[in-house]
Formats: structure tokens, C-alpha cells, sequence
């Protein structure tokens, strides 16, 4: 084997971790399971220093089979406590948790009193982790088990996809679905068991369930969420174990998942906090100019005129606005050409004219359905159209028209195209 | 020719509680089937029974003569709505793939043959522009159209669905039961639980009336009668009911 330097050792066996962990750690998640993860860790404590204690080494081998051992007895006791008992799951995850652990901290300060120094030291280690312990044969088995595990995952996407998202309907195609989901339940087991030494039991759960909930943020497909989860456990393996000098390594690479995972709650497309805030912006504006032209409209609609002019003070008194909010508005529809503002009148251009005729009729016909469908009273239609009319899109706009030309009351005059002057040939529109 | 769906003697318990007693029925094939009853009678009960979902007590089910595991190719299954978790990060096409996962068997990835199943058939259910949808961007009325889709994409023989009709508008009934009645006319045989007695007459052309035991098996016309709905809804069964939480306390009774 090539001769690694304990850093770069370090760095590969976090990398490898970050993004395994990262990709069974996301159908732990989709399938609401994360705390699962987090009490297989927890419970695995107790396994590693009997496994210690029994076998005197700590190859991560060794200890990995005492942490298997007692990670599946405690989902086994839960398992059997809500079924036979009252007990909720959260509440039995969380008692098999603590015990668990408990037990776990007991049984760490017993080996340590009762064998002296250097070979028990690296057991306190399995508590918060410290790659810098990591042997060559631990990198070995991580890299062993990394690739198996995503071998696995690639293999039965298919399989796993769908016992996630609908076991019973996979059961009725015939596929074993309890195996299955025992199956990807196994292989956060296993992928959280080999991280202990590098990140400890207490913070092994972070690495399964952090990347998963972060990749959720940016995509809506499943491969590409389990790509980016990999990708942001790597990051975080990688950012975490080189930069978090003088700090533990395994709470470093735990902060820097983390630090993503609020980034992504920020920045995150659609769901982040960012885009949430720029939407409500983009929509206050809209409703607001919507609202100028519709008065601007109803104010100037009794002397029809090509360019109606109208009085800063009587427009203001039409919605009560704020004069210089009033005024910060109109300032916009100027740059946009919609309206002129001089000396106290406010001007509609002929473009100006257009939207506003074209913002009132969108509220008049949600008035209309609102009224005739709905069965809404009239003095009410005006708020409640006034809630909706704003996010219409053009496609539910030509549907109120179809609705409303039946009755003969209302005569819309559709927008009429002429015909095109020329001839129009195929492809042409395409130059 | 055997039935399409024959049940002999079952009995369904969850938690050691019976659910479903001693179930003995037959429906031929090519027939739009309700399964009607109160709630709680075991209407769900008697489709995952059915699909192999919940685990028999005793009897067997047969499906064109043989045991379902052997059948499970005829069988297509439109779960309850509320049942799967609409936020998966899935689209709707996935969806509708996974009708074809259980023709594709282990590891194969389902190939363009597969796509276009599933094109084809989200187009009969009228999804096929949300094809790339998100399926949390969907009403409910979309949903159920999404599941039934997927449901087609198994390309079955026997159809079971449960509350297709659950919180759903008024289009999209009436267009998932004019898809009903064209696969039966086709020769598949439909189950479907149903709530809304008023429109049984109208639905359907069999129905098996239901609660906890079999009150009725047979023809609308000559099964749906006010007689048997009186049992089916009437008088409850305080001897079933007071036997089952006999059996649930594990007491002999006095």
C-alpha cells in the first residue's frame, strides 16, 4: 500500500464517510427515520467497549461487530416496545437512546480504570471521534465498505425507490418489501457503525441525516438528491478535516455539513429563505402597481380619454395611500413609461393606459365569477378578488372569459388580431 | 372458467382482533365490482387481503384459480391516497414508472419501452401534461389520477382501488369512472371501494356489501336492494363486535 500521511489519510477516510453516509443517510431521511440513525450510534457505545474488553485490540473490525451487536438490540427492544406497550416510537427511540448510552459511558470508564493507559485511550475517542487515531486497516475496511455500500445503492435504486415511497405497493408487485427496507435500514447501520471512530456516537447521526436534508432543499428528483448528498458529505469530510486545526476533527466535519445545511436554508431555490422573501417582494410590488392602475383606471374612466390625466391629491384620496409611498410608486411607473408625474397631475401614457385596462378587467372578471359561481355577495367580491386577481395567470384569465361569454350581459370584446397582411409560410417564424 | 376473484372461508385479524370473518365469495370476470359498507367494516381490509397485504388467519384467495403469488402479474393496486408521502422527491412520470418496476423484475432499469408505457398511460388518466411535475405541486383530484395511471402502467387483468373517489372533484370522478367502465369493457375486472351510495346503482354492475362479515355477493340490480343495505348499515353487530374485543382482551367471557 501506498504510504499515506496520517493527514491525508485523515482527509480521505472523512471524504469517503461524508459521502457514503451522505447517500444511505438519504433514504433513512425520506423514509422519516433519522432518529434511527442517531439511537443505532448512541447504542453502539456499549458494543465497542465490550468488544474492546473482550478482545483487548482496537481494530475498528473488531469493535465494529460489538457496535452492530448492540446498535441492533436496542432497534430490536424498540422495536418490541411499541408494539407491545403504548409507548410512541419517538418516545421508545428515545429511551433505547439514553440507556444505551448510558451504559455505554459506564462501561467506558470501567475499561478505562481497569487497563492502565496507551490501549485504552482510543476508546474515549469513539465519543466525539478523532481520525487522527485511524489506523491503515480502519481506512481499508471504510473504503471497503463505502464501495460496497454504494455498489448496493446503485444496484437496487430501482428497488429501493420504490419501497421508500410506497412499501405496500411494492409488496403488491411481489417484491420483498420488509427485506428491503431492512435492507437500506442495514445499510445506515453499517455506514454509521464505520464512522464512530472518526466522528464519535454522538455525532455520527449528523453525518447521515445533515447532507440528505440539505440536497432536499436544492432538488426534487431522487438521484440527483442522493448525488448531492454525496457530494455535500464529501465537502463537509473534506473542509472539516483539513480546516479545523486544533479542534476534534469529527465535530469540525459535523459543523461544516452543518454551516451548509443553514447556507442551503438560505439560498435554497424556491423553499430557501431568500427566494421566500424575494417572491412576497416581487408580489407586494406587482399588487401594488396593480392597485395604481387600477385607480388610476376607475378614476379616469367616466371621461374616456386617450391620455387621462389625473390630480396627485384626488388619486391619493382613492386608496388613501401614503403620499410618499405614493409618490416612490408613480416614480417607478414613470421609469417604465406607464405613467408622467408633473406639477400635481398624474398622466397615463397610451402603454400606461393599456395595463391598467388591462389590470381592471382581471379583477372585474374575477368579481363576475366570483359572484356567479361562487355565490359571493357583491359588497364582498372586491377584497376577495383583490386576493387573487394578482397571481391569475394569463391561461386562468382566457378560462373566466370562456365562463363569463355565455351570459349575454357581458359583452368582452376579445382581443381581436387582424389578419397578417402577408402570406405566412412554415419555418418562417423560425429565421 | 374460473372466477376472476374467489374467496374461500377467510378471516383477516390485526393485533388479534378479527377484522373480517369467515369470508366465503366469487366475482366473475369482466365486472365493475363496489365493495361497499360502513366504516370500519374491513372494505381495505378485504383488498390487502386480497393482494396478499395483510396476513390471512385462515381460508385462501384465489385469483383465476390460483393463488395470488402466482397471479400477482394480473393484479394492479391503487392504494388510498393519504397512504404514501406526497413531498418525495419524485416526479410524475417516476411515479407512473413504478407500475412497470414489477414486470422489470430485479436490477433491470425500466428502458424506453417503459417511458412510453408510462406516457401512454398517464395520457388515458389526462396527466400527461404534468409529466415532469413534482407530485407535491398536485390537487388531490391529480394525485389519484397519478396513482391510477401507475396502477395502469402494471397492465393488469384485475384492478383493485381503494377510496379512488376520496377528496376528489366532481371531473375527476366522473373521468376516473368512465376509465373504469372502458377497462371493463375491455375484459378486466374492477374492484372499488366505495362511500357514496347514491351513486352505486349508477357505478356499478356488482357489488359485495360488507361488514365484517359478507352481508351480500352479486348483481346491482338484484344485491343492492334496501333489505340487504339495512343489514350491511343497520343494526350493528353487537355479537361480532363484542366477540372481537373478547378475543382482543383474551378473556373466555363468563
Amino acid at each position: 500500500m501506498i504510504a499515506l500521511s496520517l493527514s491525508m489519510k485523515v482527509t480521505l477516510g472523512a471524504a469517503l464517510l461524508g459521502g457514503v453516509a451522505g447517500v444511505v443517510g438519504a433514504f433513512a431521511v425520506l423514509r422519516g427515520r433519522s432518529l434511527v440513525g442517531d439511537m443505532l450510534s448512541h447504542a453502539a457505545l456499549p458494543g465497542v467497549v465490550l468488544a474492546f474488553m473482550l478482545t483487548g485490540s482496537r481494530q475498528l473490525a473488531a469493535l465494529s461487530v460489538g457496535a452492530l451487536a448492540t446498535g441492533l438490540a436496542a432497534i430490536g427492544l424498540m422495536t418490541l416496545v411499541v408494539r407491545w406497550t403504548r409507548t410512541k416510537e419517538d418516545a421508545a427511540i428515545g429511551v433505547m437512546l439514553s440507556s444505551f448510552f448510558g451504559l455505554g459511558v459506564v462501561l467506558l470508564s470501567r475499561a478505562t480504570r481497569s487497563t492502565t493507559g496507551g490501549n485504552s485511550a482510543g476508546l474515549n475517542s469513539f465519543l466525539f471521534g478523532e481520525p487522527g487515531n485511524m489506523l491503515n486497516s480502519d481506512l481499508l475496511l471504510l473504503a471497503g465498505v463505502g464501495t460496497a455500500a454504494l455498489l448496493i445503492v446503485t444496484l437496487l435504486f430501482k428497488e429501493f425507490k420504490l419501497v421508500a415511497f410506497d412499501a405496500d405497493f411494492a409488496a403488491s408487485q411481489g417484491w420483498p418489501a420488509t427485506r428491503l427496507d431492512l435492507a437500506m435500514m442495514a445499510l445506515v447501520a453499517v455506514v454509521t457503525i464505520i464512522g464512530l471512530p472518526m466522528v464519535g456516537v454522538v455525532l455520527m447521526a449528523a453525518m447521515i441525516i445533515v447532507p440528505a436534508a440539505t440536497a432536499r432543499m436544492w432538488t426534487h428528483r431522487l438521484h440527483t438528491l442522493l448525488l448531492l448528498a454525496a457530494a455535500i458529505g464529501v465537502f463537509a469530510g473534506v473542509v472539516g478535516s483539513r480546516y479545523g486545526r486544533g479542534v476534534p476533527a469529527g465535530p469540525a466535519i459535523v459543523l461544516a455539513a452543518a454551516a451548509m445545511f443553514a447556507a442551503s436554508l438560505l439560498l435554497a431555490p424556491q423553499q430557501g429563505l431568500l427566494a421566500r422573501f424575494m417572491h412576497t417582494v416581487r408580489l407586494q410590488r406587482r399588487v401594488a402597481q396593480d392597485h395604481l392602475l387600477r385607480s388610476l383606471y376607475e378614476l379616469a374612466e367616466p371621461q374616456p380619454q386617450e391620455t387621462p390625466a389625473i390630480d396627485f391629491e384626488s388619486l391619493q384620496a382613492d386608496r388613501r395611500w401614503r403620499p410618499a409611498r405614493l409618490r416612490r410608486l408613480l416614480e417607478k411607473n414613470q421609469q417604465q413609461g406607464l405613467v408622467t408625474l408633473s406639477g400635481g397631475v398624474v398622466t397615463m401614457t397610451p402603454v400606461g393606459l393599456r395595463a391598467a385596462a388591462e389590470a381592471t378587467r382581471r379583477h372585474r372578471l374575477w368579481e363576475l365569477y366570483m359572484m356567479r359561481v361562487a355565490g359571493a355577495a357583491a359588497d364582498h367580491v372586491d377584497r376577495s378578488a383583490d386576493d387573487v386577481e394578482h397571481l391569475l395567470p394569463a391561461a386562468v384569465v382566457l378560462e373566466l372569459e370562456a365562463e363569463l361569454e355565455a351570459d349575454p350581459k357581458l359583452a368582452f370584446a376579445a382581443p381581436r388580431v387582424p389578419p397578417s397582411p402577408h402570406e405566412i409560410r412554415a419555418g418562417e417564424g423560425d429565421r | 372458467m374460473a372466477p376472476a376473484l374467489e374467496i374461500h372461508d377467510m378471516t383477516v385479524a390485526y393485533h388479534r382482533r378479527p377484522v373480517l370473518w369467515d369470508i366465503d365469495l366469487q366475482v366473475p370476470e369482466c365486472k365493475l365490482v363496489g365493495i361497499i359498507g360502513p366504516n370500519g367494516a374491513g372494505k381495505t381490509t378485504l383488498i390487502k387481503a386480497a393482494l396478499g397485504l395483510a396476513p390471512l388467519a385462515s381460508g385462501k384467495v384465489e385469483i383465476y384459480g390460483k393463488p395470488y403469488v402466482q397471479q400477482r402479474h394480473l393484479v394492479g393496486y391503487v392504494p388510498q391516497r393519504e397512504s404514501v408521502d406526497w413531498d418525495f422527491p419524485v416526479s410524475v412520470h417516476d411515479v407512473v414508472l413504478m407500475g412497470t418496476y414489477g414486470r422489470l423484475g430485479w436490477i433491470r432499469r425500466p428502458g424506453r419501452a417503459e417511458r412510453e408505457t408510462a406516457e401512454r398511460c398517464l395520457d388515458q388518466v389526462g396527466m400527461l401534461p404534468f409529466a415532469k411535475r413534482q407530485i407535491r405541486q398536485l390537487s388531490g383530484g391529480q394525485q389519484q389520477r397519478v396513482f391510477l395511471a401507475r396502477a395502469l402502467a402494471e397492465q393488469a387483468q384485475i384492478y383493485f382501488l381503494d377510496e379512488p373517489f376520496a377528496g376528489v372533484d366532481a371531473a375527476t370522478e366522473s373521468a376516473i369512472v368512465e376509465l373504469l367502465q372502458t377497462l371493463r369493457s375491455d375484459g378486466r375486472t374492477v374492484f372499488v371501494v366505495h362511500h357514496d351510495l347514491e351513486t352505486v346503482r349508477e357505478y356499478f354492475d356488482y357489488v359485495i356489501l360488507l361488514n365484517m362479515r359478507l352481508v351480500a355477493c352479486g348483481p346491482v340490480e338484484t344485491t343492492f336492494t334496501p333489505e340487504s343495505l339495512q343489514k350491511t348499515y343497520g343494526g350493528r353487530l353487537t355479537i361480532l363486535d363484542a366477540a372481537a374485543e373478547a378475543m382482543r382482551q383474551g378473556d373466555p367471557g363468563p
